[in-house]
């Protein structure tokens, strides 16, 4: 175990290290930000009908979702793919650790320190100066900061995922490119989910992608009442167990192919 | 006892031919040529404890593929191979742990760390503790001259620190057996003497068992007492230096500076070559005495200088590999069979 927490580290370290891209990062996603406050405000304006949540609601969960961005599973660990492209995984496959949980560190690694960076400028500048409401409680709050971590293991296990599917694809950029569309659409990060139409939602009920963004994000605002949280958590949670499996299946299938690129 | 048994393994790997221009490439999506090839077509060698082996080939001899079998990294597709008692990729953390491994053209350094943190890293994976670790770095770090380094970012080392420290990365747990494929490519002259020194000194001292693959033959010439051949995924040829010589049947040189141009061409050796007053002759030690042909030579000719020597060890390798070629060449090449995927 220690092994893959100096792993983690390390990478978190050296994650750290990229300030610069993190103030770019914030500058776009902030302007972005604001762009999609003003497309739902002007939707808000002239739609007639009930929606099912409130402009401040989507406000809220519109900053959320800049706050939380690099969280996403976009794609693989870039190291991870460049090992598997240049055939240095030889050397990983030479270490006494387990390969899945070596990766999967990794992947803890790359979706939280890239997140550390820009979450905590980019959540007061919203909450004071942009309309985004703080939990709807003590509670919500607590359910928030537990499925928080839950969205953690899961988008590390999609990502030690994507990671390992490279073995099969090599650049991956067609695989990725789909993956982008699917997780853009189903975990929330363009529309919020429940403002997606009805004959969609059991689809996007059983898939893991909105535990990623739209399953803490709902329990911040109350918009799950915490009872629920424990569904939601659960929900996560299976959804890592079996992409943690699916993996490790995967990984043991190219393991017994693999072919070390270059000699 | 013997450290690694392998016998008659086989690995072939299928590969994608893309066929050249615009309409190969279409009719590659339609419809993919593979190629197999066989990379180890049963492969058999004993290594033994403490022996410091090198292990050579041409270009996709099959080489790298063999270390990487005995490494746990691939897994072959038949034959037996067991190394310290255990099959590599069936039990490959258990085994990796007691190996060592360096490969040339890679690091094992983390790209963005400074050299010491990758080994405070790879002190963790291998569970080393922590004053073991601080006397194997030191003595280490002292052998190799890599002291004023260890602060330094992996990607402002220069080729030769780097693979100083990635031989000091492969070491730090010990290991009793050492895998090093193409240690010195692409290394000055220095940096090649201090690694081959070291690597000389590891296997005396410590007893530790070394595998080498490399391409020079100065690194062989160095190193090892026994030298294994492999080529188109066999061995063609397994022992010492002089066995190798013997093998190849290039005999030992005589060179002789004439005082006068004039014809010198004994029965018993071949002439090689002749520039001016200097002929070079090849004659085979067993049939012919060295001491006979010097003693006929000098009583007939009028000689300035004389000295006799082994060829140089590219020229046997060449001439071993060449053979190969030419038996490789009769004997039929697996066709290009197509499937559609």
């Amino acid at each position: 175990m220690r092994a893959y927490v100096a792993i983690f580290e390390a990478r978190f370290r050296a994650l750290l290290q990229y300030r610069a891209a993190a103030l770019a990062g914030l500058a776009t996603q902030v302007f972005w930000g604001l762009v999609r406050v003003m497309i739902f405000t002007a939707f808000y304006a002239s739609s007639t009908g009930a929606q099912p949540m409130t402009l401040p609601e989507v406000i809220t969960y519109v900053w959320l979702t800049q706050a939380l961005l690099m969280m996403l599973p976009w794609r693989p660990d870039p190291d991870v793919e460049q090992l598997i492209r240049s055939g240095n995984v030889a050397y990983e496959l030479v270490r006494p650790v387990d390969l899945h949980g070596l990766w999967l560190a990794r992947a803890v690694a790359q979706r939280t320190a890239p997140v550390l960076l820009r979450c905590l400028p980019m959540v007061v500048l919203a909450y004071s100066v942009f309309g985004m409401a703080g939990p709807a409680g003590p509670l919500p709050a607590l359910a928030f900061a537990v499925s928080l971590c839950a969205t953690v293991a899961l988008s590390a296990a999609l990502t030690a995922l994507l990671s390992v599917s490279t073995f099969f694809t090599l650049t991956g950029r067609g695989l990725h490119s789909l993956v982008i569309g699917v997780l853009n659409l189903m975990s929330g990060a363009i529309i919020p989910l429940p403002l997606l139409p009805e004959w969609i939602q059991p689809l996007v009920r059983v898939l893991p992608f909105r535990g990623l963004l739209d399953t803490p994000f709902r329990l911040y605002m109350g918009h799950l009442p915490p009872e629920a949280a424990l569904q939601a958590v659960g929900h996560q949670l299976l959804w890592t167990v079996l992409l943690v499996l699916a993996g490790r299946w995967l990984l043991a299938r190219a393991l017994r192919r693999v072919v070390v690129q270059g000699g | 006892m013997a450290q690694i048994v392998v016998e008659d393994l086989r690995k072939r790997f299928v590969v994608a031919e893309r066929r050249a221009g615009m309409l190969g490439a279409l009719a590659g999506v339609v419809r993919r040529r593979h190629r197999v090839v066989e990379a180890l077509a049963g492969v058999g060698f004993r290594v033994d404890e403490g022996e410091l082996v090198g292990y050579i080939g041409p270009n996709g001899a099959g080489k790298s593929t063999t270390v990487k079998v005995l490494a746990g990294i691939l897994v072959p597709d038949g034959g037996r191979c067991e190394v310290q008692g255990r099959v590599p990729w069936l039990e490959r953390v258990e085994h990796v742990a007691r190996i060592g491994v360096v490969f040339g053209q890679r690091t094992q350094l983390w790209w963005d760390l400074p050299v010491v943190e990758s080994f405070e890293l790879l002190r963790e994976i291998y569970r080393v503790d922590r004053q073991q670790y601080r006397v194997r770095l030191d003595a280490l770090v002292n052998a190799l001259d890599v002291g004023a380094v260890l602060d330094v970012p992996v990607r402002q080392l220069s080729l030769g620190q780097r693979m100083r420290c990635d031989v000091v990365a492969a070491l730090l747990h010990a290991p009793q057996l050492l895998f090093l494929d193409e240690p010195t490519i692409g290394l000055d002259a220095p940096a090649k003497l201090a690694v081959r020194e070291f690597v000389r000194r590891l296997n005396r001292e410590r007893g530790t068992t070394v595998i080498l693959t490399t391409h020079d033959m100065d690194d062989i010439e160095a190193l090892c007492s026994r030298v294994v051949v492999i080529d188109h995924g066999r061995i063609s040829c397994d022992g010492s230096l002089d066995h190798l010589r013997e093998r190849a049947g290039v005999g030992r040189r005589i060179i002789v500076d004439l005082e006068r141009d004039e014809p010198l061409a004994p029965t018993d050796a071949r002439v090689v070559s002749r520039e001016g007053t200097r002929v070079v002759l090849a004659f085979d030690p067993v049939r012919t005495p060295a001491a006979a042909l010097v003693a006929r030579i000098t009583r007939e000719h009028a000689v300035r200088d004389l000295f006799v020597e082994n060829p140089p060890i590219e020229e046997i390798v060449a001439r071993l590999y060449g053979e190969a070629d030419a038996r490789g060449e009769a004997e039929p090449r697996p066709e290009p069979r197509e499937d559609p995927s």
